[in-house]
Protein backbone atom coordinates (compact mmCIF):
# COMPACT_ATOMS: atom_id res chain seq x y z
CA UNK A 1 0.00 0.00 0.00
CA UNK A 2 2.49 2.50 1.00
CA UNK A 3 4.46 2.07 -2.58
CA UNK A 4 1.46 2.61 -4.17
CA UNK A 5 0.81 6.22 -2.24
CA UNK A 6 4.25 7.24 -3.10
CA UNK A 7 3.59 6.28 -6.61
CA UNK A 8 0.90 8.81 -6.90
CA UNK A 9 2.25 11.34 -5.29
CA UNK A 10 4.74 10.84 -7.84
CA UNK A 11 2.57 11.50 -10.59
CA UNK A 12 1.27 14.32 -9.21
CA UNK A 13 4.35 16.19 -9.23
CA UNK A 14 4.09 17.45 -12.29
CA UNK A 15 0.79 19.21 -12.12
CA UNK A 16 1.94 20.20 -8.35
CA UNK A 17 4.54 22.27 -10.06
CA UNK A 18 2.74 23.49 -12.32
CA UNK A 19 0.03 24.57 -9.79
CA UNK A 20 2.69 26.51 -7.34
CA UNK A 21 4.56 27.89 -9.95
CA UNK A 22 2.22 29.08 -12.74
CA UNK A 23 -0.44 30.11 -10.65
CA UNK A 24 0.47 30.03 -6.90
CA UNK A 25 3.14 32.25 -7.64
CA UNK A 26 2.26 35.09 -10.30
CA UNK A 27 -0.68 35.55 -7.84
CA UNK A 28 1.28 36.40 -5.29
CA UNK A 29 3.78 38.37 -7.73
CA UNK A 30 0.59 40.41 -8.94
CA UNK A 31 0.21 41.46 -4.45
CA UNK A 32 4.04 41.82 -3.95
CA UNK A 33 4.05 44.74 -7.21
CA UNK A 34 0.58 46.06 -5.92
CA UNK A 35 1.40 46.08 -2.04
CA UNK A 36 5.05 48.03 -2.89
CA UNK A 37 6.07 51.12 -3.86
CA UNK A 38 8.47 52.37 -6.44
CA UNK A 39 11.70 51.76 -3.92
CA UNK A 40 9.73 48.29 -3.11
CA UNK A 41 8.90 49.04 0.22
CA UNK A 42 5.38 47.85 1.32
CA UNK A 43 3.02 50.62 1.16
CA UNK A 44 -0.44 51.42 -0.18
CA UNK A 45 -0.02 53.87 -2.51
CA UNK A 46 -0.86 52.23 -5.60
CA UNK A 47 -4.28 51.89 -3.57
CA UNK A 48 -4.64 55.11 -2.94
CA UNK A 49 -3.89 56.14 -6.17
CA UNK A 50 -6.50 54.13 -7.55
CA UNK A 51 -9.42 55.22 -5.12
CA UNK A 52 -9.67 58.55 -6.73
CA UNK A 53 -13.20 59.82 -8.58
CA UNK A 54 -11.48 59.16 -11.76
CA UNK A 55 -10.45 56.04 -12.01
CA UNK A 56 -13.59 54.94 -9.32
CA UNK A 57 -15.93 55.99 -12.49
CA UNK A 58 -14.20 53.70 -14.99
CA UNK A 59 -14.62 50.83 -12.57
CA UNK A 60 -18.17 51.69 -11.74
CA UNK A 61 -18.73 52.16 -15.69
CA UNK A 62 -17.26 48.51 -16.13
CA UNK A 63 -19.25 47.25 -13.69
CA UNK A 64 -22.41 48.55 -14.64
CA UNK A 65 -22.06 48.06 -18.74
CA UNK A 66 -21.31 44.68 -17.77
CA UNK A 67 -24.14 44.19 -15.66
CA UNK A 68 -26.49 46.17 -18.57
CA UNK A 69 -24.81 43.53 -21.44
CA UNK A 70 -25.78 40.36 -18.60
CA UNK A 71 -29.01 41.14 -18.19
CA UNK A 72 -29.40 41.80 -22.34
CA UNK A 73 -27.89 38.31 -22.85
CA UNK A 74 -30.41 36.74 -19.89
CA UNK A 75 -33.49 38.16 -21.45
CA UNK A 76 -32.50 37.05 -25.32
CA UNK A 77 -30.43 33.94 -24.23
CA UNK A 78 -33.23 32.44 -21.98
CA UNK A 79 -36.18 32.06 -24.84
CA UNK A 80 -33.36 30.91 -27.17
CA UNK A 81 -32.45 27.92 -24.45
CA UNK A 82 -35.89 27.54 -23.82
CA UNK A 83 -37.07 26.77 -27.40
CA UNK A 84 -33.88 24.64 -27.94
CA UNK A 85 -34.33 22.73 -25.32
CA UNK A 86 -38.04 22.38 -26.09
CA UNK A 87 -40.00 20.87 -29.16
CA UNK A 88 -39.93 23.41 -31.86
CA UNK A 89 -37.50 22.19 -33.66
CA UNK A 90 -36.90 18.36 -34.92
CA UNK A 91 -33.18 18.88 -35.98
CA UNK A 92 -31.53 19.85 -32.39
CA UNK A 93 -28.61 18.75 -32.77
CA UNK A 94 -27.71 20.77 -35.71
CA UNK A 95 -29.07 23.54 -34.21
CA UNK A 96 -26.98 23.51 -31.07
CA UNK A 97 -24.20 23.45 -33.79
CA UNK A 98 -25.14 26.42 -35.76
CA UNK A 99 -25.14 27.97 -31.96
CA UNK A 100 -22.02 26.70 -31.13
CA UNK A 101 -20.01 27.70 -34.74
CA UNK A 102 -19.59 31.42 -34.24
CA UNK A 103 -17.11 30.77 -31.52
CA UNK A 104 -14.46 29.31 -33.45
CA UNK A 105 -13.97 32.33 -35.52
CA UNK A 106 -11.76 34.48 -34.19
CA UNK A 107 -13.15 37.19 -31.94
CA UNK A 108 -11.05 39.75 -32.58
CA UNK A 109 -12.52 39.00 -36.30
CA UNK A 110 -15.86 39.02 -35.38
CA UNK A 111 -16.15 41.83 -33.45
CA UNK A 112 -14.07 43.71 -36.15
CA UNK A 113 -16.22 43.08 -38.29
CA UNK A 114 -19.20 44.80 -36.59
CA UNK A 115 -16.84 47.73 -37.36
CA UNK A 116 -17.42 47.34 -41.43
CA UNK A 117 -21.08 47.05 -40.58
CA UNK A 118 -22.04 49.67 -38.36
CA UNK A 119 -18.97 52.65 -39.04
CA UNK A 120 -19.41 55.70 -40.80
CA UNK A 121 -19.65 54.37 -44.66
CA UNK A 122 -20.37 51.08 -43.39
CA UNK A 123 -23.21 48.36 -44.48
CA UNK A 124 -25.63 49.95 -42.25
CA UNK A 125 -25.43 53.22 -43.26
CA UNK A 126 -24.99 52.97 -46.80
CA UNK A 127 -28.44 50.99 -46.60
CA UNK A 128 -30.09 53.54 -45.01
CA UNK A 129 -29.02 56.45 -47.33
CA UNK A 130 -30.46 54.33 -49.81
CA UNK A 131 -33.57 54.32 -48.07
CA UNK A 132 -33.72 57.97 -48.39
CA UNK A 133 -33.05 58.33 -44.53
CA UNK A 134 -30.12 60.10 -42.40
CA UNK A 135 -26.78 58.19 -40.97
CA UNK A 136 -26.49 57.02 -37.95
CA UNK A 137 -23.20 57.36 -36.02
CA UNK A 138 -23.21 53.76 -34.04
CA UNK A 139 -20.05 53.70 -32.62
CA UNK A 140 -17.62 55.05 -30.20
CA UNK A 141 -20.26 55.81 -27.34
CA UNK A 142 -21.46 53.17 -24.71
CA UNK A 143 -24.01 51.03 -26.24
CA UNK A 144 -21.57 49.80 -29.06
CA UNK A 145 -19.73 48.54 -26.20
CA UNK A 146 -22.85 47.04 -25.05
CA UNK A 147 -23.41 45.35 -28.06
CA UNK A 148 -20.14 44.35 -28.45
CA UNK A 149 -20.49 42.48 -24.86
CA UNK A 150 -23.95 40.88 -25.56
CA UNK A 151 -22.65 39.97 -29.30
CA UNK A 152 -19.01 38.39 -28.60
CA UNK A 153 -20.84 36.47 -25.03
CA UNK A 154 -24.46 35.42 -25.88
CA UNK A 155 -23.36 32.12 -26.54
CA UNK A 156 -22.21 31.63 -23.09
CA UNK A 157 -25.20 32.52 -21.68
CA UNK A 158 -27.21 30.34 -23.76
CA UNK A 159 -25.74 27.42 -23.33
CA UNK A 160 -25.76 26.43 -19.75
CA UNK A 161 -29.23 27.67 -19.70
CA UNK A 162 -29.97 25.23 -22.14
CA UNK A 163 -28.11 22.54 -20.55
CA UNK A 164 -30.04 23.08 -17.32
CA UNK A 165 -33.26 23.08 -18.94
CA UNK A 166 -32.80 20.11 -21.07
CA UNK A 167 -32.07 18.02 -17.41
CA UNK A 168 -35.38 18.48 -16.38
CA UNK A 169 -37.16 15.48 -16.29
CA UNK A 170 -39.97 15.71 -18.29
CA UNK A 171 -42.46 13.80 -15.56
CA UNK A 172 -42.21 16.33 -13.17
CA UNK A 173 -43.57 19.09 -15.69
CA UNK A 174 -46.42 16.58 -16.72
CA UNK A 175 -47.11 16.16 -13.31
CA UNK A 176 -47.46 19.76 -13.17
CA UNK A 177 -49.56 19.82 -16.01
CA UNK A 178 -51.82 17.22 -14.74
CA UNK A 179 -52.26 18.87 -11.67
CA UNK A 180 -54.03 21.82 -14.03
CA UNK A 181 -50.86 24.37 -13.80
CA UNK A 182 -51.06 26.26 -17.00
CA UNK A 183 -48.20 27.67 -18.80
CA UNK A 184 -46.65 30.67 -16.82
CA UNK A 185 -47.42 28.29 -13.55
CA UNK A 186 -44.97 25.33 -15.01
CA UNK A 187 -42.81 28.76 -16.08
CA UNK A 188 -42.36 30.18 -12.89
CA UNK A 189 -42.33 27.13 -10.46
CA UNK A 190 -41.11 24.55 -12.17
CA UNK A 191 -38.77 25.91 -15.22
CA UNK A 192 -37.51 28.87 -13.81
CA UNK A 193 -36.19 27.58 -10.34
CA UNK A 194 -34.88 24.47 -11.75
CA UNK A 195 -32.43 26.21 -14.71
CA UNK A 196 -30.99 28.61 -11.64
CA UNK A 197 -27.59 26.72 -11.66
CA UNK A 198 -27.87 27.41 -15.59
CA UNK A 199 -28.59 31.11 -14.98
CA UNK A 200 -25.75 31.73 -12.21
CA UNK A 201 -22.90 29.93 -14.71
CA UNK A 202 -24.80 31.93 -17.34
CA UNK A 203 -24.00 35.09 -15.37
CA UNK A 204 -20.26 34.19 -14.23
CA UNK A 205 -19.20 33.38 -17.70
CA UNK A 206 -20.54 36.71 -19.32
CA UNK A 207 -20.23 39.13 -16.40
CA UNK A 208 -16.28 38.34 -15.35
CA UNK A 209 -15.10 38.97 -18.89
CA UNK A 210 -17.73 41.49 -19.73
CA UNK A 211 -15.97 43.79 -16.79
CA UNK A 212 -12.53 43.22 -17.79
CA UNK A 213 -12.70 43.16 -21.42
CA UNK A 214 -10.50 46.16 -23.43
CA UNK A 215 -10.90 44.84 -27.01
CA UNK A 216 -14.36 45.69 -27.02
CA UNK A 217 -14.04 49.43 -26.12
CA UNK A 218 -11.20 49.89 -28.26
CA UNK A 219 -12.82 48.59 -31.23
CA UNK A 220 -16.15 49.77 -30.83
CA UNK A 221 -16.03 52.39 -28.29
CA UNK A 222 -13.47 53.84 -31.17
CA UNK A 223 -11.48 54.37 -27.81
CA UNK A 224 -14.22 56.76 -26.41
CA UNK A 225 -15.08 54.13 -23.80
CA UNK A 226 -12.97 53.25 -21.17
CA UNK A 227 -13.33 50.60 -19.09
CA UNK A 228 -11.26 48.79 -16.30
CA UNK A 229 -9.48 46.44 -18.80
CA UNK A 230 -8.41 49.37 -20.75
CA UNK A 231 -6.44 51.12 -17.73
CA UNK A 232 -4.82 47.96 -16.86
CA UNK A 233 -3.71 47.17 -20.39
CA UNK A 234 -2.39 50.87 -20.49
CA UNK A 235 -0.63 50.48 -16.96
CA UNK A 236 1.58 47.03 -18.31
CA UNK A 237 2.02 47.82 -21.73
CA UNK A 238 2.45 51.37 -22.07
CA UNK A 239 3.12 53.18 -19.29
CA UNK A 240 5.34 50.30 -17.49
CA UNK A 241 3.35 51.06 -13.80
CA UNK A 242 3.25 47.22 -12.93
CA UNK A 243 2.54 48.40 -9.15
CA UNK A 244 -0.63 50.63 -10.28
CA UNK A 245 -1.47 48.18 -12.44
CA UNK A 246 -0.96 44.68 -10.14
CA UNK A 247 -3.18 47.13 -7.73
CA UNK A 248 -5.96 47.55 -10.16
CA UNK A 249 -6.05 43.80 -10.71
CA UNK A 250 -6.19 43.25 -7.25
CA UNK A 251 -9.04 45.64 -6.78
CA UNK A 252 -11.04 43.72 -9.96
CA UNK A 253 -10.35 40.20 -8.35
CA UNK A 254 -11.75 41.22 -4.94
CA UNK A 255 -15.04 43.24 -6.94
CA UNK A 256 -16.07 40.12 -9.23
CA UNK A 257 -15.40 37.33 -6.45
CA UNK A 258 -17.58 39.71 -4.13
CA UNK A 259 -20.29 40.16 -7.29
CA UNK A 260 -20.26 36.39 -7.80
CA UNK A 261 -20.76 35.72 -3.64
CA UNK A 262 -23.48 37.94 -4.04
CA UNK A 263 -25.12 36.11 -7.25
CA UNK A 264 -24.71 32.80 -5.59
CA UNK A 265 -25.73 33.97 -2.34
CA UNK A 266 -29.17 35.42 -3.91
CA UNK A 267 -29.77 31.59 -5.78
CA UNK A 268 -29.42 29.34 -2.12
CA UNK A 269 -32.20 31.57 -1.48
CA UNK A 270 -34.59 30.01 -3.96
CA UNK A 271 -37.72 31.32 -2.65
CA UNK A 272 -36.90 34.57 -4.29
CA UNK A 273 -37.51 32.97 -7.43
CA UNK A 274 -40.76 31.66 -6.84
CA UNK A 275 -43.87 33.86 -6.99
CA UNK B 1 -48.56 30.57 -34.39
CA UNK B 2 -46.75 30.34 -31.20
CA UNK B 3 -44.45 27.73 -32.89
CA UNK B 4 -43.71 30.36 -35.70
CA UNK B 5 -43.04 32.75 -33.61
CA UNK B 6 -40.31 30.52 -31.59
CA UNK B 7 -38.89 29.98 -35.18
CA UNK B 8 -38.37 33.35 -36.33
CA UNK B 9 -36.79 34.17 -33.06
CA UNK B 10 -34.54 31.81 -33.49
CA UNK B 11 -33.52 32.12 -36.87
CA UNK B 12 -33.16 36.18 -35.73
CA UNK B 13 -30.22 35.19 -32.80
CA UNK B 14 -28.89 32.92 -35.51
CA UNK B 15 -28.97 35.95 -37.97
CA UNK B 16 -27.41 38.13 -35.20
CA UNK B 17 -24.64 35.92 -34.26
CA UNK B 18 -23.72 35.62 -37.92
CA UNK B 19 -23.89 39.12 -39.53
CA UNK B 20 -20.45 39.98 -39.12
CA UNK B 21 -19.27 36.23 -39.79
CA UNK B 22 -21.39 36.96 -43.47
CA UNK B 23 -19.77 40.20 -43.43
CA UNK B 24 -16.27 38.99 -43.71
CA UNK B 25 -16.85 35.73 -45.69
CA UNK B 26 -18.22 38.38 -48.14
CA UNK B 27 -16.03 41.03 -48.26
CA UNK B 28 -13.14 38.21 -48.41
CA UNK B 29 -14.23 38.03 -52.05
CA UNK B 30 -14.01 41.48 -52.71
CA UNK B 31 -12.15 42.92 -55.41
CA UNK B 32 -11.65 46.12 -53.58
CA UNK B 33 -9.05 46.99 -50.68
CA UNK B 34 -10.88 49.20 -48.75
CA UNK B 35 -14.08 47.26 -46.61
CA UNK B 36 -17.60 48.90 -46.73
CA UNK B 37 -17.01 49.48 -50.95
CA UNK B 38 -17.62 46.08 -53.27
CA UNK B 39 -15.50 46.22 -56.15
CA UNK B 40 -17.04 43.05 -57.81
CA UNK B 41 -15.84 39.37 -57.04
CA UNK B 42 -12.78 38.62 -57.28
CA UNK B 43 -10.27 35.47 -55.24
CA UNK B 44 -7.22 37.83 -55.25
CA UNK B 45 -7.29 37.92 -51.32
CA UNK B 46 -6.95 34.46 -51.31
CA UNK B 47 -4.26 34.05 -53.49
CA UNK B 48 -2.76 36.96 -51.58
CA UNK B 49 -3.01 35.05 -48.63
CA UNK B 50 -0.80 31.95 -49.63
CA UNK B 51 1.82 34.59 -50.22
CA UNK B 52 1.45 36.87 -46.92
CA UNK B 53 4.52 34.96 -44.79
CA UNK B 54 3.11 37.35 -41.87
CA UNK B 55 0.15 35.64 -41.64
CA UNK B 56 1.21 32.40 -42.65
CA UNK B 57 3.84 32.78 -39.66
CA UNK B 58 0.75 33.75 -37.07
CA UNK B 59 -1.31 30.88 -38.89
CA UNK B 60 2.06 28.24 -38.54
CA UNK B 61 2.07 29.81 -34.89
CA UNK B 62 -1.18 29.45 -33.74
CA UNK B 63 -1.55 25.73 -35.23
CA UNK B 64 1.62 24.64 -33.34
CA UNK B 65 0.98 26.38 -30.06
CA UNK B 66 -2.85 24.52 -29.95
CA UNK B 67 -1.15 21.50 -30.85
CA UNK B 68 1.68 21.49 -28.22
CA UNK B 69 -0.41 23.40 -25.55
CA UNK B 70 -3.30 21.00 -25.96
CA UNK B 71 -1.06 18.16 -26.13
CA UNK B 72 1.00 19.09 -22.76
CA UNK B 73 -1.81 20.06 -20.90
CA UNK B 74 -3.83 16.64 -21.81
CA UNK B 75 -0.74 14.52 -20.55
CA UNK B 76 -0.15 16.71 -17.18
CA UNK B 77 -3.78 17.01 -16.87
CA UNK B 78 -5.15 13.34 -17.31
CA UNK B 79 -2.17 11.89 -15.00
CA UNK B 80 -3.17 14.71 -12.14
CA UNK B 81 -6.75 13.95 -12.34
CA UNK B 82 -6.19 9.87 -12.19
CA UNK B 83 -3.69 10.84 -9.22
CA UNK B 84 -5.95 13.11 -7.47
CA UNK B 85 -9.08 10.38 -7.88
CA UNK B 86 -6.95 8.23 -5.84
CA UNK B 87 -5.74 10.60 -3.27
CA UNK B 88 -6.89 11.54 0.27
CA UNK B 89 -10.26 13.96 0.33
CA UNK B 90 -8.48 16.67 2.13
CA UNK B 91 -5.63 16.80 -0.60
CA UNK B 92 -7.98 16.17 -3.26
CA UNK B 93 -10.22 19.01 -2.56
CA UNK B 94 -7.76 21.83 -1.63
CA UNK B 95 -5.61 21.46 -4.86
CA UNK B 96 -9.19 21.14 -6.64
CA UNK B 97 -9.90 24.53 -5.35
CA UNK B 98 -6.73 25.60 -6.35
CA UNK B 99 -6.53 24.26 -9.95
CA UNK B 100 -9.79 26.27 -10.43
CA UNK B 101 -8.70 29.35 -9.89
CA UNK B 102 -7.42 30.29 -13.21
CA UNK B 103 -11.10 29.84 -14.27
CA UNK B 104 -12.85 31.96 -11.98
CA UNK B 105 -10.10 34.78 -12.62
CA UNK B 106 -10.80 36.97 -15.58
CA UNK B 107 -8.02 36.56 -18.41
CA UNK B 108 -6.77 39.88 -17.94
CA UNK B 109 -5.62 38.95 -14.49
CA UNK B 110 -4.23 35.49 -15.27
CA UNK B 111 -2.25 37.22 -18.30
CA UNK B 112 -1.21 40.31 -16.26
CA UNK B 113 0.25 37.46 -13.38
CA UNK B 114 1.94 35.28 -15.68
CA UNK B 115 4.01 38.17 -17.68
CA UNK B 116 4.84 39.14 -14.08
CA UNK B 117 6.17 35.91 -13.27
CA UNK B 118 8.23 35.62 -16.42
CA UNK B 119 9.57 38.83 -16.15
CA UNK B 120 10.95 38.08 -12.32
CA UNK B 121 12.50 35.30 -14.00
CA UNK B 122 14.13 36.86 -16.38
CA UNK B 123 12.34 34.42 -19.08
CA UNK B 124 12.46 36.50 -22.46
CA UNK B 125 8.75 36.53 -23.50
CA UNK B 126 8.50 34.72 -26.59
CA UNK B 127 7.09 31.72 -27.42
CA UNK B 128 7.98 29.23 -24.74
CA UNK B 129 6.34 31.75 -22.66
CA UNK B 130 3.40 31.93 -25.04
CA UNK B 131 3.44 28.14 -24.78
CA UNK B 132 3.76 28.00 -21.13
CA UNK B 133 0.88 30.62 -20.74
CA UNK B 134 -1.50 28.69 -22.90
CA UNK B 135 -0.77 25.18 -21.29
CA UNK B 136 -2.24 27.14 -18.20
CA UNK B 137 -4.75 28.00 -19.09
CA UNK B 138 -5.91 25.04 -20.23
CA UNK B 139 -4.76 22.26 -17.67
CA UNK B 140 -7.90 22.92 -15.72
CA UNK B 141 -10.18 22.31 -18.77
CA UNK B 142 -8.73 18.74 -19.34
CA UNK B 143 -9.10 17.79 -15.22
CA UNK B 144 -12.68 19.21 -15.66
CA UNK B 145 -13.75 17.03 -18.63
CA UNK B 146 -11.90 13.41 -16.72
CA UNK B 147 -12.31 14.24 -13.53
CA UNK B 148 -16.54 13.04 -14.28
CA UNK B 149 -15.25 10.23 -16.32
CA UNK B 150 -13.36 8.68 -13.48
CA UNK B 151 -16.05 8.82 -10.81
CA UNK B 152 -18.60 7.25 -13.17
CA UNK B 153 -16.28 4.50 -13.99
CA UNK B 154 -16.87 1.03 -12.06
CA UNK B 155 -14.20 0.89 -9.58
CA UNK B 156 -14.28 -3.20 -9.18
CA UNK B 157 -13.60 -3.88 -12.92
CA UNK B 158 -10.54 -2.24 -11.94
CA UNK B 159 -9.96 -4.59 -8.52
CA UNK B 160 -10.70 -7.61 -10.81
CA UNK B 161 -8.23 -6.87 -13.17
CA UNK B 162 -5.80 -6.28 -10.42
CA UNK B 163 -7.24 -9.71 -8.57
CA UNK B 164 -7.22 -11.73 -11.88
CA UNK B 165 -3.28 -11.08 -12.00
CA UNK B 166 -2.54 -7.86 -13.81
CA UNK B 167 -0.01 -5.06 -13.09
CA UNK B 168 -1.12 -2.14 -12.25
CA UNK B 169 0.28 -0.45 -15.35
CA UNK B 170 -1.41 -3.03 -17.46
CA UNK B 171 -5.17 -2.03 -15.34
CA UNK B 172 -4.45 1.08 -15.80
CA UNK B 173 -4.04 0.63 -19.55
CA UNK B 174 -6.50 -1.85 -20.28
CA UNK B 175 -9.35 -1.02 -18.29
CA UNK B 176 -9.42 3.29 -17.21
CA UNK B 177 -7.80 4.59 -19.78
CA UNK B 178 -10.78 3.42 -22.18
CA UNK B 179 -12.93 3.75 -20.13
CA UNK B 180 -12.09 7.75 -19.63
CA UNK B 181 -10.85 7.95 -23.10
CA UNK B 182 -14.10 10.38 -24.13
CA UNK B 183 -13.28 12.58 -21.30
CA UNK B 184 -9.37 13.31 -22.78
CA UNK B 185 -10.59 13.50 -25.82
CA UNK B 186 -12.90 15.97 -25.01
CA UNK B 187 -9.94 18.28 -23.14
CA UNK B 188 -7.72 17.64 -25.72
CA UNK B 189 -9.72 19.55 -28.00
CA UNK B 190 -11.40 22.40 -25.92
CA UNK B 191 -8.20 22.65 -25.40
CA UNK B 192 -6.98 23.34 -29.00
CA UNK B 193 -10.39 25.41 -29.16
CA UNK B 194 -9.27 28.06 -26.45
CA UNK B 195 -5.55 27.73 -27.55
CA UNK B 196 -6.63 29.08 -31.00
CA UNK B 197 -9.12 31.20 -29.95
CA UNK B 198 -7.43 33.34 -27.07
CA UNK B 199 -6.13 36.58 -27.01
CA UNK B 200 -5.86 38.49 -23.74
CA UNK B 201 -3.23 35.90 -22.31
CA UNK B 202 -1.31 35.67 -25.49
CA UNK B 203 -1.23 39.40 -25.75
CA UNK B 204 0.37 39.61 -21.88
CA UNK B 205 2.73 36.93 -22.66
CA UNK B 206 4.20 37.07 -26.26
CA UNK B 207 7.33 39.28 -27.63
CA UNK B 208 9.62 39.29 -29.78
CA UNK B 209 7.48 39.20 -32.87
CA UNK B 210 5.96 35.94 -32.09
CA UNK B 211 2.19 36.73 -32.87
CA UNK B 212 -0.46 34.09 -33.55
CA UNK B 213 -3.63 35.24 -35.61
CA UNK B 214 -5.47 36.90 -32.72
CA UNK B 215 -2.03 39.30 -31.92
CA UNK B 216 -2.13 39.72 -35.75
CA UNK B 217 -5.69 41.18 -35.82
CA UNK B 218 -5.15 43.13 -32.77
CA UNK B 219 -1.57 44.90 -33.95
CA UNK B 220 -3.04 45.76 -37.44
CA UNK B 221 -6.74 46.81 -36.14
CA UNK B 222 -6.18 50.12 -37.80
CA UNK B 223 -5.90 48.51 -40.94
CA UNK B 224 -6.82 44.28 -40.61
CA UNK B 225 -5.85 43.23 -44.14
CA UNK B 226 -8.61 41.59 -46.29
CA UNK B 227 -6.64 39.14 -46.61
CA UNK B 228 -7.02 38.06 -43.30
CA UNK B 229 -10.69 37.95 -44.12
CA UNK B 230 -9.82 35.35 -46.37
CA UNK B 231 -7.89 33.31 -44.12
CA UNK B 232 -11.06 32.98 -41.07
CA UNK B 233 -13.24 32.40 -43.93
CA UNK B 234 -11.43 29.37 -44.89
CA UNK B 235 -10.63 27.98 -41.11
CA UNK B 236 -14.63 28.96 -40.40
CA UNK B 237 -16.05 27.03 -43.28
CA UNK B 238 -13.61 24.50 -42.21
CA UNK B 239 -14.87 24.22 -38.49
CA UNK B 240 -18.08 23.93 -39.57
CA UNK B 241 -17.49 21.38 -42.11
CA UNK B 242 -15.56 19.28 -39.37
CA UNK B 243 -19.27 19.70 -36.86
CA UNK B 244 -21.50 19.03 -39.40
CA UNK B 245 -19.21 15.80 -40.24
CA UNK B 246 -19.07 15.11 -36.21
CA UNK B 247 -22.98 15.59 -36.03
CA UNK B 248 -23.66 13.35 -38.92
CA UNK B 249 -21.75 10.78 -37.75
CA UNK B 250 -23.03 10.68 -33.77
CA UNK B 251 -26.54 11.09 -35.21
CA UNK B 252 -26.22 7.35 -36.86
CA UNK B 253 -24.67 6.64 -33.53
CA UNK B 254 -27.86 7.08 -31.41
CA UNK B 255 -31.25 9.37 -32.38
CA UNK B 256 -31.03 10.41 -28.86
CA UNK B 257 -29.44 14.04 -28.15
CA UNK B 258 -26.94 14.46 -25.73
CA UNK B 259 -25.20 17.51 -25.31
Amino acid sequence: MKVKKSLYMVALFPFLIWLILLVVVPLMLIGYYGFTNAAGIFSFDNFHQFFQPDYLRVLWRSLYLSLVATVFCLLAGYPVAMILAGNTFRKKTLLVVLLIAPMWMNFLLRTYAWLTLLEGNGVFNTILQAMGLPKQSFLGNTNAVVFGMVYNFLPYMIFPIYNSISKIPKNILEAARDLGGGNATCFFRIILPLSVPGIISGITMVFVPGVTTFVISQFLGSGKVTLIGDIIEQQFMHAGNWGFGSAISIVVMVVVVVCMWLVNRFSDDSGVMMP
Amino acid sequence: MKKLCKKAYFYFILIFLYAPILTLVVFSFNDAKSRGKWGGFSLRWYKELFHNSQIMDALVTTIVLALLAAFISTVIGTVAALALHKSGTRLRKSMINLTYLPMLNSDIVTGVSLMLLFTFFHLDLGFVTLLLSHITFCIPYVILSVMPKLYGMNQSVFEAALDLGASQLQAYKKIVLPDILPGIISGFLMSITLSIDDFVISFFNTGNGVKNISILVYTSKTGVKPENYALSSIMFGAVLILLLIINIKEKKKSTEVNY
